[in-house]
């Protein structure tokens, strides 16, 4: 009686119950992160892998195609999570960047995110067709995710790719983006990442967000600013370059 | 107002999408092409027109702070929503396409910090 009420209020307003559920995710995964990888492992990237694990288990639980949200109770995540909104974070996040801060960063910084991408997308694209994929527009969104796991479901979107390889794209970001997390303070003294010029480009080059903030955090929190500075564009321009002229070199080519 | 920041960011999202729409219809691929990356330039130059034109206020400032600040919660939520088991059945590529990406990324530092500091420019 209780159970039912509990669950008819869940998902009668199941956009407020992916907030707080969400919520309680994050708050697990950041208390993950401060007690058994004293931060090494940045929370975002738990919260994120937290969130791959129960779209398994949703799928597995249902049979669908939407993870957890297929579970009534969780169809808010759904919500949440869709392009919508998310779409709007990242627009939002653009906020945070300077125009005059990127142009003192001089061309170094702007041509390492333009690289950046491309060569990521590249090495994506690559591994994908090693891997058996011969479609243009499944191949760029696995370049594309090898960028970041929002660039990969936004190519992958607005090329019309099948979910499956979508989630695949933010499977190979993800990836990327702790790997990045773990990896930055072991290279560090290898790549010379211990300036601000350096971690400009090296922002500008990984492009993952969490990653790059998590990475530098633990090699020198100084070096934070500049590289989320480079990095907080990389997005925007993987965004922009993907779905369009990457897209179109990659039909050309297949 | 929190509305008027939430709701630039809304008219720089629709911007964006509408022309990434036309921009597609336009290079004959039916698809949205880079309209989120639109609008995140369209909301740079705005915020940094602000600036020096007229000032956005600290709550408007807010209305796009909360939402840059759900970021990742709302990547999380994604994350949850994905076809996580179409992903597993062939699961090696997305690791060994992220691994690669890195690699390569890392080794492109050294030789771009060197390219920096050839410049007049540097710091």
């Amino acid at each position: 009686m209780i159970l039912e009420s509990l669950s008819a209020v869940l998902e009668k307003n199941a956009l407020i119950a992916a907030f707080a559920f969400v919520g309680i995710l994050v708050w697990i995964s950041y208390e993950i992160s401060a007690r058994f990888t004293r931060g090494h492992l940045h929370g975002s990237a738990i919260a994120i892998m937290l969130g791959l694990v129960l779209a398994y288990v949703g799928g597995r639980a249902t049979g669908g195609t939407q993870g957890l949200a297929d579970i009534s109770l969780f169809a808010g995540v759904g919500l949440m999570g869709g392009a919508m909104f998310r779409d709007f974070a990242i627009v939002a996040t653009a906020f945070g960047a300077e125009l005059e801060a990127l142009k003192k960063a001089g061309l170094v910084g702007a041509l390492s995110v333009v690289i950046g991408v491309v060569l990521s997308f590249v090495v994506g694209a690559i591994v994908a067709v090693a891997f058996g994929y011969t479609d243009a527009v499944s191949i760029s969104t696995i370049g594309a995710g090898a960028a970041t796991y929002i660039v990969g479901p936004v190519t992958g979107t607005a090329l019309g790719a099948d979910s499956g390889v979508i989630a695949l794209s933010v499977a190979a970001g993800l990836t990327k983006s702790v790997l990045v997390m773990i990896g930055t303070p072991f290279v560090a003294p290898y790549i010379g990442l211990n300036n601000p010029h350096a971690a400009l480009i090296y922002g500008g080059l990984m492009g993952t967000t969490s990653g790059v903030a998590g990475g530098l955090a633990a090699t020198d929190p100084k070096l934070v600013p500049y590289g989320a500075m480079t990095a907080t564009f990389y997005t925007g321009v993987g965004c922009l370059l993907a779905p369009s002229v990457l897209f179109l070199l990659v039909r050309a080519l297949v | 107002m929190v509305i008027y920041g939430v709701a630039l960011l809304s008219f720089c999202m629709l911007v964006g999408v509408f022309v990434g729409d036309l921009l597609g219809d336009l290079i004959g691929v039916q698809a949205n092409v880079g309209g989120v990356g639109i609008a995140m330039l369209l909301l740079i130059i705005l915020s940094n027109l602000s600036h020096s034109k007229f000032t956005l206020g600290v709550p408007t400032e807010k209305g796009i702070g909360f939402w840059s600040a759900m970021y990742i919660p709302i990547v999380v939520a994604m994350a949850a929503k994905q076809n996580v088991i179409a992903a597993i059945s062939s699961g090696w590529m997305a690791i060994i396409a992220g691994v690669a990406a890195v690699v390569v990324s890392f080794a492109m530092i050294p030789v771009l910090s060197r390219i920096g500091s050839g410049d007049q420019h540097d710091s």
